[in-house]
């Protein structure tokens, strides 16, 4: 290895100073409705932070932006330093998904649902197989590997999301409401399952909720509402900042509406 | 391994890497037509009804006359089986923008547009694959037809696999620009109705262009117009070893335009997608 290719590594090595994920005013337009307006944040390495939101605050546009789905016209988006917009497949390598909506194949086994991931993202057969068993296994759904994906519960289909999302072992994984539609058992299950591979595994997680039991204390919370950020940091600062008793009362002091209680939270979701 | 190797090898962005890709979007391709046999017997069944059915009606009447690629008379059942080879490619890649209908409303979609594989390549893969489905579909089609009787000749078996590769793209890429232009699958139909039977019918898969020509000159002009008309020519003339030069220009251009279309309409910068709030890419 001589100089140059020291220098090219040195560069592709993002500085460890770097936030996993930054978001840098970032702003995007429906037509005239404008979904999010000049959002920043920023997700430490291996840390968990929530993006607290509303139905309708523009999270999932955020993620859509996040992920690529559209482009950026206004801001920045890194993943590990590399600019989604401008290094779009080193930022996208970076990167592990869990949308809102499910995204699983029904008609493929778990195993093939895993396997074609993989090979999305460049994974040799025999490094898919074992990394395929070692997700599943993170998971808890090694015996369900043959079956066909239409036949997983909900929670099932999450789980299997979240070992898909990490099978090409990114820095960062973003979750879109992953909890939604589930009940309360899968909710609190898969919450503690990905804060667990979080801290096994030192990703960095931006987790996007309207649900504020899936917020920890010591969590990064971010407040989005109707596409702007109303406040950011730790819960205890957050309810600070807003002077509130609790973080429900925080939120509803921030935003003028109040979080949907939790027997009512998945109606509207 | 240089530190260009080792960037590009964490980012999957090797050539093994789109290799894998690659091969990864032909796999899942072929498991879902495998676990749907029922797709498969109905591309198959549709081109038989026409060779069995309505060719065996009209080879009595219609006989077609020497015009090339063929050097003798021949019966109508030989004339059509090139158009029906084209017929299947057609709702393959009709079918399969269907499917990416589907995806996008189910969200299989983003799980490919999140690659980190160029988007470009990404859509080619796909189309590949549905290229590659439809040529297996249209030799099973040819063993059935020669069964039944049609003479194929004997060079015509491999001489054919080139115009089928690129006709099969093309229509493959036109059913993926029109599947960026369909909202939801309902809207699907509409394509059925506006799309494939015009295209199909004003076309020389059933009748030769000089017939048409003398019966109606409007779609004779109609016929000229259409690319699926080219499509149609290119495998005829192959399935006899020769090839038909303007259809070759005329499917590459369309190929290339139709795929260029597919990538725009796709692209997260430009495409029509990016337009629409909760797209579900």
């Amino acid at each position: 290895m001589d100089g140059s290719d020291l220098a090219e590594l040195t560069a592709l090595a993002p500085d460890p100073g770097t936030p996993a994920l930054s978001v840098e005013g970032v702003s995007h337009s429906y037509g005239e409705r404008r979904a999010l307006d000049d959002v920043s944040l920023a997700v430490p390495r291996g840390g968990f932070a929530a993006l607290l939101g509303l139905n309708g605050a523009g999270k999932t546009t955020l993620f859509s932006l996040i992920t690529r789905l559209f482009d950026t016209r206004h801001g920045r988006i890194t993943v590990q330093g590399f600019d989604v917009a401008r290094r779009p497949s080193a930022a996208l390598a970076e990167l592990g998904v869990v949308f809102q909506a499910r995204t699983l194949d029904l008609d493929l086994s778990v195993r093939d649902n895993l396997l074609y991931h993989a090979a999305l993202h460049g994974l040799g057969h025999r490094r898919a197989q074992a990394r395929a068993a070692a997700v599943l296994e993170d998971v808890g759904l090694t015996e369900r590997a043959r079956d066909k994906a239409r036949r997983l519960s909900g929670g099932q289909m999450r789980r299997v999301e979240i070992a898909r999302a990490l099978i090409h072992e990114p820095s960062v994984l973003v979750l879109d409401e992953p909890t939604v539609g589930l009940d309360v058992a899968s909710k609190a299950a898969i919450v503690e399952q990905v804060r667990a591979l979080s801290r096994m595994r030192g990703v960095a997680v931006l987790w996007a909720t309207h649900l504020l039991d899936e917020i920890e204390p010591g969590d990064h919370v971010i407040v989005l509402h109707l596409g702007k950020v109303l406040a950011a940091g730790e819960m205890s600062e957050i309810i600070a900042l807003a002077q509130a008793p609790d973080l429900r009362s925080a939120f509803r002091v921030l935003t003028g509406t109040a979080v949907p209680a939790p027997e009512t939270e998945d109606a509207g979701a | 391994m240089s530190a260009t190797t080792l960037g590009r090898a964490r980012h999957g962005l090797t050539l093994g890497g789109y290799a894998i890709c690659l091969e990864g979007v032909l796999w899942r391709e072929a498991l879902r037509f495998i676990h749907q046999r029922g797709r498969f017997l109905a591309a198959l069944v549709r081109p038989l009804v026409w060779l069995v059915i309505f060719a065996a009606g009209w080879r009595q009447v219609l006989g077609v006359s020497i015009a090339p690629p063929y050097h003798t008379y021949i019966l109508y059942s030989t004339y059509v089986v090139p158009g029906l080879l084209s017929m299947i490619q057609f709702f393959y890649g009709m079918q399969s923008s269907l499917s990416m209908v589907y995806d996008r409303e189910m969200g299989n979609m983003r799980v490919l547009l999140v690659s980190p594989f160029p988007r470009w390549f990404l859509l080619i893969a796909r189309l590949s694959a549905a290229t590659v489905i439809s040529i297996i579909q249209c030799y099973a089609f040819l063993v059935v037809a020669w069964l039944w009787g049609v003479e194929i000749p004997d060079p015509g078996w491999l001489a054919v696999l080139p115009a089928l590769i690129i006709g099969g793209f093309m229509l493959a890429a036109m059913g993926m620009v029109l599947s960026s232009l369909i909202r939801q699958l309902e809207n699907f139909a509409g394509v059925m109705n506006f799309v494939i039977f015009p295209l199909f019918f004003a076309s020389s898969a059933l009748y030769p262009l000089w017939q048409v020509q003398q019966s109606s000159p409007i779609l004779y002009k109609a016929c000229l117009l259409n690319p699926f008309t080219y499509v149609v020519e290119l495998t005829r003339f192959s399935l006899y070893s020769t090839w038909n030069l303007t259809a070759l220009l005329v499917v590459v251009g369309c190929t290339i335009a139709f795929t260029a279309a597919a990538i725009l309409a796709y692209d997260p910068a430009r495409g029509l997608m990016a337009r629409r709030p909760g797209a579900g890419t």
